[in-house]
């Protein structure tokens, strides 16, 4: 800070008399936050409160909202069979990005990032499907998943090495497996992406330094560089978490929360009801669950995650 | 090591782009009726004449995506405009979904578009209780009933809401089975059903023959909610589905149960294909048009879905019948009412007297001749007939004119909170899920929410 040139501290601005300036140096700062504020407010702030209002109608959409139920669309929504199924598959998406996709991302970083030949290649190829659209990579999932044998590249494998093919989207019990992989295969290039930026800025001699000491493969990955991939992890597993929560566009167009809600997820769940349905007072009240468990979620976390940060200077 | 990393990302994102262009173009859209076209705003130029009289223009929002069709939209407006030199017409072309999702958010804030897409009932009554739509009575009934007249009454009526029209058809036909001949003729059977004791036999026979019997897509589940509709129709007739619409009777009456159970004989017999719980409309459709399913219950639009969904584009051809929904021994319905809908439009509350003009020119019975011509729709107005030349739509016209009761599909008929409920039941009822009177349990308790 001090090697910087100095920038005048406008709170410490004193030219003449005190308070009136004071007030005017606030005035400066509001002004230049103004344009930010006012779109923050206007399309971030105004909507949530317009949500929380609308929760507390029966109410279809069109037209004033003016059948007041109070808390009556909270209480129906916890007592909906389908939420909970919503609720449960939520968890379940999270459990195993957590413990599924954030681990092969990693392992793959750590292969790619390093000394891998042909590693850009390799990179590259995995990164692809992160930035396909949603609405592709479902569809081209649907292809893959066709039950039809002559038609669904993996039931053509699986016939062809002697097994019996599978109705993936149209068994209840298959799913949300079949849907996770889909989700994993769109996702896990953007973790490991993240990944691979964070175990190259790790210094080489560290690793070196281990190794020399008598650490093994094992010992230098346990004890260094996972370690050393604190912060990266924590933002990895934040944003995967927040990401299973909102899943809505692959589960839509794959299966619309389907066979009998099997794959539904507190998004489409929301969806169904504020536009299929017409009763917008109701997915407004999801709506609103849905950002508590977001925000008691990040609450949480940081509240968890924040400990003394020695990758800093990293 | 950054710029290596930048140098990555611009590649892959040109990358991302090359490809997105050819994923777009290898997926076969899976999606329902046509879709070629996802959004083409097509903008109709304002012919350039000095008009005495005051330019009005015309929004119009229709879903004929295919390019036959859009012609003759285009056409018809073209013409009205050369007429009427002060009329300028905005046509908005969308995909079906999309255009579902555009209309509920222009309805929400209230500025509906003159003239849009509508399959009447239920949808359409929301909107008119809103306030949203024009009362179109009074020039339906202008000159002693001239407009009015021309129409097929039961088609018209679908479109009225409390004794008073919001919008008028353009199109009504009725659900039945579309099969294939020649898979039947393989499984020896040379008479379609007319009763369901034999459809179920048929099935048998054609699992025995190592046919799949009916193509289903269930992951949209509206087409399979057509199946158990049309058994309450001919269960409970006319005035068992009336006395639940209106709270005289209930959803849990005893035809609604039976419609389930008869329903649950069916699936017994797996005559779906593998995976029809996840399987889309456009699935459905392959199957047929690829002659690798015997049957499906499906709406007029049937045979054109198949052919644009098949390999060679061509469909089975020739090898395509048609047969109502076969009669339920001992139901109160007659054989011959019918389950169906159709298109037409609805006329936003800001509609101009020049669109509601212009809506009665898009119902004559020339411009009716034109899409039948091209044989995307099934005439509602007289006269409109002329030039059918398909043999199968003809019956199915037929079929529809003799119909002593039409019932228009549930999940347009009653609020649209009702049909999603009802398509959501008789999913379960498909998976195994839910039992026939745990459905109807479901309709019920939505019906007293919904029609109070």
């Amino acid at each position: 800070m001090q090697s910087l040139p100095a920038i005048p501290n406008i709170f410490k601005l004193k030219r003449g008399t005190g308070a009136p300036r004071r007030f005017q140096d606030y005035l400066v700062i509001l002004l230049f936050l103004l344009p930010a504020i006012v779109l923050f407010l206007l399309f971030v702030v105004y909507p949530i409160f317009q949500s929380i209002y609308y929760s507390l109608f029966n109410w279809k959409g069109f037209g004033p909202a003016e059948d007041f139920v109070g808390l009556e669309n909270f209480k129906n929504i916890l007592q909906d069979k389908v939420f909970m199924i919503a609720l449960r598959n939520g968890f379940l998406i999270i459990a195993l990005s957590l413990f599924a996709q954030l681990p092969l991302s990693l392992a793959l970083a750590i292969m790619v990032g390093r000394d891998l030949p042909g590693r850009v290649i390799f990179r590259t190829i995995f990164f692809l499907p992160y930035v396909l659209s949603e609405v592709i990579a479902a569809l081209m999932w649907l292809f893959i998943l066709n039950p039809d044998p002559d038609r669904g590249f993996i039931n053509a494998v699986i016939e062809l090495l002697g097994g019996d093919s599978q109705a993936w989207l149209g068994n209840t019990d298959l799913v949300l497996l079949a849907i996770f992989a889909a989700l994993t295969w769109k996702y896990f290039g953007y973790h490991m992406l993240l990944f691979m930026t964070g175990v190259q800025n790790i210094p080489a001699e560290i690793e070196e330094a281990g190794r020399i000491d008598g650490a093994n493969s094992f010992q230098n990955f346990f004890y260094i560089t996972l370690p050393l991939l604190g912060s990266t992890i924590r933002t990895s597993v934040y944003l995967s978490v927040l990401g299973s929560i909102q899943q809505f566009i692959l589960v839509w167009i794959m299966t619309k929360g389907g066979p009998v809600n099997a794959s539904e997820t507190m998004a489409t769940y929301m969806y169904r009801f504020g536009f299929v349905r017409f009763q917008l007072g109701y997915g407004s009240a999801v709506a609103i669950y849905m950002f508590l468990l977001c925000l008691i979620f990040s609450l949480i976390y940081q509240r968890l995650t924040r400990q003394p940060d020695y990758l800093t200077g990293l | 090591m950054s710029r290596k990393i930048y140098t990555i990302l611009s590649l892959l994102l040109v990358a991302a782009f090359a490809l997105t262009a050819c994923g777009a173009k290898a997926t076969e859209a899976p999606a329902p009726v046509a879709t070629d076209a996802p959004a083409v705003a097509t903008e109709a130029p304002a012919v350039a004449t000095e008009a005495p009289m005051e330019k009005v223009t015309v929004t119009w929002w229709h879903i004929s995506t295919a390019e036959e069709h859009k012609a003759v939209w285009q056409k018809l407006a073209d013409e009205y405009m050369a007429a009427h030199p002060n009329v300028n017409i905005e046509i908005t072309v969308l995909e079906n979904e999309a255009f579902k999702t555009k209309l509920t958010t222009v309805m929400q804030s209230g500025e509906p578009p003159d003239i849009f897409q509508s399959w009447g009932g239920g949808v359409m009554n929301e909107y008119a209780n809103a306030g949203l739509l024009k009362d179109i009575t009074n020039d339906l009934d202008a000159d002693g009933g001239a407009w009015r007249d021309t129409f097929a009454p039961g088609a018209l009526g679908v479109y009225a809401y409390k004794g008073q029209n919001y919008g008028v058809p353009w199109d009504m036909g009725m659900i039945g089975f579309w099969y294939n001949k020649e898979l039947f003729a393989q499984a020896g059977i040379d008479a379609p059903p007319t009763t369901w004791t034999e459809l179920l036999d048929d099935v048998k026979a054609l699992k025995a023959a190592g046919i799949t019997p009916i193509a289903l897509g269930e992951g949209d589940k509206w087409p399979g909610m057509h199946m158990w509709a049309y058994l309450v129709t001919r269960l409970g007739g006319k005035a068992n589905f009336e006395g639940a619409l209106l709270r005289t009777g209930s959803f849990t009456d005893a035809p609604f149960i039976e419609a389930g159970h008869k329903l649950q004989e069916l699936i017994a017999l797996e005559p779906f294909q593998d995976g029809f719980l996840g399987a889309t409309y456009g699935d459905e459709a392959t199957a047929m048009g690829n002659g690798k399913a015997a049957m499906e219950l499906m709406g007029q639009w049937a045979p054109a879905v198949e052919k644009d969904n098949s390999e060679d584009k061509l469909g089975i051809g020739d090898k395509l019948g048609w047969f109502p929904f076969p009669m339920v021994e001992g139901g109160a319905g007659d054989p011959g009412d019918a389950v169906g809908g159709g298109n037409g439009f609805a006329i936003g509350k800001n509609a101009s007297p020049e669109a509601i003009d212009f809506v009665k020119y898009l119902t004559t019975a020339v411009a009716q001749q034109a899409l039948v011509k091209i044989n995307v729709a099934i005439p509602v107005v007289k006269g409109g007939e002329v030039g059918m030349s398909d043999p199968l739509m003809i019956t199915l016209q037929q079929s529809l004119a003799n119909a002593k009761y039409f019932q228009l599909y549930y999940d347009q008929a009653l609020p649209p909170a009702m049909g999603s409920v009802i398509n959501d039941s008789i999913q379960g009822i498909f998976a195994g899920t839910l039992t026939p009177e745990e459905a109807a349990q479901a309709i019920e308790d939505a019906a007293q929410q919904e029609l109070k």
